[in-house]
């Protein structure tokens, strides 16, 4: 199980504190989608995917990533029980919605340039190293109750 | 997997703003696997790693100069780091998951001090021309 230190934990919720969720999903999920366009897979009913700029104004893309940056707000308040929060969602993307895991890597590894696009100098290598402790622990809590 | 000429044509001109800090972004990424990726830490036993080594800093500018070699001869990567991808197959035997970390690092840096130009094409232009570098560098592997 990840350990977060109390330092990487205030890193961490500061950080998200000036985070726009809204915003920062629709990105997340759309670069997602274009850096790795195999990722499309899973989104055949969210209609123009057929270019950058197509999927990055693309309204479905942007409500759904709103949605999955919302719940990683979940993440942020529960970084010392990631896989007890996460155990539905983790059941959900198995069973129902068929996600290999490795998408939760690189969703993960795209929000954390996005962080570094916003942020800048902020966004210093202490810094990136808590994020990707979480990243990482939200891959493995949401494929922890794969089977 | 082949650079398209759009693709190849981000790369070079966004080469342009990154070889002004080349050395401090080669540092800066080096800085960033170490601390997100301690594991990789262990390539290193005969390094100095603490922030502002002067061991850090060369080796931040070799890596980057490496890239630049690269996007230089971006029509013939294989061909520009041919020497580099024999050193890793039968020295340096890096194991493949790590191109990924280093390249990952990487992109974190240029989008920390370019968050303009590094939209959502160029994410991606620069994702799969690491892909590519690593790709030739771990060639001779086996």
């Amino acid at each position: 199980m990840v350990h977060f230190t109390a330092e990487e934990k205030a890193t961490i919720m500061s950080l998200w504190g000036k985070v726009n969720v809204e915003e920062a999903g629709g990105e997340a999920l759309g670069r997602l989608l274009v850096v790795y366009p195999w990722t499309q897979r899973f989104f055949d009913n969210f209609g123009n995917l057929s270019s950058a700029s197509a999927i990055m104004g693309n309204p479905k893309v942007k409500a759904h990533g709103k949605k999955v940056l919302t719940s990683f707000g979940d993440a942020v308040k529960n970084m010392d029980n990631l896989k007890g929060a996460f155990a539905k969602l983790s059941e959900l993307h198995c069973d129902k919605l068929h996600v290999d895991p490795e998408n939760f890597r690189l969703l993960g590894n795209v929000m954390v340039i996005i962080l570094a696009t916003h942020f800048g100098k902020e966004f210093t290598p202490d810094v990136q190293a808590a994020w990707q402790k979480l990243v990482s622990g939200v891959a493995t809590a949401l494929a922890h109750k794969y089977h | 997997m082949s650079l398209t000429k759009t693709e190849r044509a981000i790369i070079v001109s966004m080469w342009g703003k990154i070889a002004t800090q080349a050395d401090t972004i080669g540092t800066e990424t080096l800085e960033r696997l170490f601390l997100s990726y301690p594991q990789t830490k262990t390539y290193f036993p005969h390094f100095d790693l603490h922030a502002g080594s002067a061991q850090l800093r060369a080796h931040g500018s070799k890596v980057v100069a490496a890239v630049g070699d690269a996007v230089k001869s971006i029509d013939n990567i294989a061909g520009a780091l041919a020497k580099l991808s024999e050193l890793h197959a039968y020295i340096l035997r890096v194991d493949p998951v790590n191109f990924k970390l280093l390249s990952h690092c990487l992109l974190v840096t240029v989008a920390a001090r370019f968050p303009a130009d590094f939209t959502a094409e160029a994410h991606a232009a620069w994702d799969k021309f690491m892909s590519v570098v690593s790709s030739v560098l771990t060639e001779k592997y086996r």
